[in-house]
């Protein structure tokens, strides 16, 4: 498939942020992602479950199996309605939060294997949870669409990608937030951590 | 290292790099200068550049992303004179399993980042920074984004900065999920657009780097430590720590504690203040049976090295490496075995072209060495003495991991290697 004439011009205005052009490979190819989706293959929803030691050591196996299991697919793969794709991932770099999920690159950390699949089961529906950290301005990404286009670097996606958005997609409150905020750390406020 | 009754000295936290982060609004550039955000600078211009990298070397800062490297060393070595750009590479591609500190900084103060990297790369003649980020990491990228755009309306980036005549440009590249991006001279290869994979040294970067120009690679920690040493000085960050390990450190506790979180403590603070102070011990039922000191790839250490200081001199006296002052606390209940052999599988089958290779067998020897009973028990056909082999292992083996080269670089997350080595 030809690349648009906006896709063109958003690649040379990338291609420009570098001294020499092919740096900006990877932010070319998560544009044709966003552009196109046929860099890989993935469906509305990324959902990535660590499976390194940390989370290992708090079930995230389980968690994988389980959402294999209820999607009906094996790691990697995209449900039947094209909605959800489930993978696991290495380190996620969020090991207080442990077993970690990812939506589109958004951390729900601390899930039960219910409340993994309840997650799923949103997704599914088309809504998008607020993730562990909305009370602090986390947001889910809409759709994988609107995460590569950022990822590309080209700041807020779109429209016509964002509007993908479910109803209910959480910025702020936190309130029907599924997991549970880490229990300490030097940043945390948010459960009375006391070590400083 | 122990007072009157016996029991581990307390030692204090200390809020330098973490001090903005309960603060809820210092993300945000108007209350980040209230918090004496960007007050650096001033220091900074004020001096000859020359004369800052003499100051962060007389600091004894050492590298934050494993090596431990001295940073004003490193700077040091930056080739003079070659007629191309300098360049300062940010290395935020926090990947060490275990490691969660710089995503925690970059989420709750990324104009720390900001500021580090104005001063640094004006104490080494830097007009063009690049930060490398890992992709995974949404909340930290969007919130570093914002920060480097605000810096940008502010004037703090870009051209003749608070009309200093220094000039500086930023530019966030995201990475995709290679684990081996970490590692310095795969970082640069990365952000050229080619394969991330490592390059044999000499040349070292600091020669022949970004563009085969001199470059130095820098953790997210190593850079925001930089103002707090420019604006309090070198007697003050030498306060801290140990002689050879001074200054403040984030130490990254997980796995089966009761609080598991980033807690910012002197170096040298015994691990057992970090395990059972900080992390608060074990979880309910379970007793200490291992931990790392510096991520998955670090040897492991055992109850009886609780009192072992947590800097680089100390740890590796005791048989391990501090790497990224990640500690990942493991109970009797977990099979060393499953754990270790999963590591080993993921990096075999990951990736085996590496020049750090060492971090692939050292949970395996270091598990060996302590735990020898349990290879036995595997050995002498016994099978697996706990219940938790399987569930470690994921009763898949290594074989539905990719075989070598096979991953999609471009938008896959990849299979773990480990690595210790120059970050």
């Amino acid at each position: 498939m030809p690349m648009s004439e906006e896709t063109l011009a958003r690649a040379e205005a990338l291609i420009g942020r570098y001294p020499e052009r092919r740096s900006a490979l990877l932010p070319l190819l998560y544009l044709v992602q966003a552009a196109d989706g046929y860099v890989r293959p993935v469906g509305r929803y990324l959902v990535s479950v660590c499976r390194t030691l940390p989370c290992q050591l708090r079930g995230s196996r389980e968690l994988s199996e389980a959402l294999c299991k209820r999607l009906d697919v094996p790691l990697g793969g995209t449900d039947a309605t094209g909605m959800v794709t489930v993978e696991e991932v290495e380190c996620l770099a969020a090991c207080d939060g442990a077993p970690v999920v990812q939506v589109n690159t958004e951390n729900y950390e601390r899930l039960s294997e219910e409340q993994a699949l309840e997650l799923v089961e949103r997704l599914l529906h088309d809504e998008v949870p607020p993730p562990t950290l909305a009370g602090d301005g986390a947001v889910t990404e809409p759709s994988t669409a609107a995460l590569h286009w950022r990822l590309s670097g080209l700041g807020e996606p779109p429209a016509d990608l964002a509007e993908r958005a479910a109803t209910g997609a959480g910025s702020g409150g936190d309130g029907d937030r599924i997991g549970s905020a880490p229990a300490g750390g030097a940043g945390d406020d948010r459960t009375g951590g006391e070590r400083l | 290292m122990t007072s009157a009754d016996g029991s581990a000295p307390q030692v204090q936290p200390v809020s330098v790099l973490s001090s903005r982060w309960r603060d809820g609004l210092a993300h945000g550039f108007d209350r980040y200068l209230e918090l004496d955000g960007y007050a650096s600078l001033d220091d900074a211009f004020a001096k000859d550049p020359a004369e800052l990298v003499q100051i962060v070397k007389d600091s004894g800062l050492r590298g934050r992303g494993g090596a431990g490297f001295p940073t004003g060393m490193k700077w040091g070595f930056l080739a003079k004179g070659t007629g191309k750009p300098t360049y300062l590479v940010v290395n935020a591609d926090e990947s060490e399993p275990g490691t969660f500190k710089d995503m925690e900084l970059l989420e709750r103060d990324p104009h720390a980042l900001v500021e580090g990297t104005i001063v640094s790369a004006y104490a080494i003649g830097c007009n063009q920074a690049f930060i490398y980020l890992r992709g995974e990491c949404g909340f930290a990228g969007r919130r570093l984004a914002a920060a480097i755009g605000e810096a940008y309306e502010h004037g703090l980036l870009g051209r003749d900065i608070k009309g200093s005549g220094f000039d500086l440009d930023v530019v966030l590249h995201r990475g995709a999920g290679a684990y081996i991006c970490g590692e310095e001279t795969a970082l640069l290869s990365s952000l050229e657009g080619q394969r991330g994979q490592p390059k044999l040294r000499p040349p070292f970067p600091a020669v022949e780097g970004l563009y085969r120009a001199p470059t130095t690679v820098n953790n997210v920690e190593t850079i925001a430590s930089v103002p707090w040493i420019f604006r309090k000085g070198v007697d003050w960050f030498r306060s801290m720590g140990t002689e050879k390990s001074p200054g403040p450190k984030l130490f990254s506790v997980s796995g089966e504690v009761q609080r598991p979180g980033n807690y910012e403590y002197p170096l040298g603070t015994p691990a057992r203040e970090l395990i059972m102070g900080a992390g608060g011990g074990m979880l309910d039922g379970k007793t200490l049976k291992a931990w790392t000191p510096g991520g998955s790839s670090t040897p492991l250490l055992t109850p009886d090295h609780l009192d072992t200081p947590m800097d680089f001199e100390s740890i590796q006296g005791a048989g391990s490496l501090l790497g990224t002052a990640a500690m990942i606390v493991l109970s009797e209940d977990v099979c060393v075995v499953g754990a270790c052999l999963k590591d080993i599988c993921d990096s075999i089958f990951g990736r085996s072209f590496c020049a750090l290779g060492d971090g692939a067998v050292s949970p395996i020897v270091s598990a060996l060495q302590y735990f020898r009973e349990e290879f036995d028990q595997h050995v002498e056909g016994h099978g697996c003495p706990f219940g938790t082999a399987q569930a470690l292992l994921g009763g898949r083996g290594g074989s539905e991991l990719p075989p070598h080269g096979s991953g999609d670089n471009a938008t896959s997350a990849s299979p773990s290697n480990t690595r210790q080595g120059a970050r």
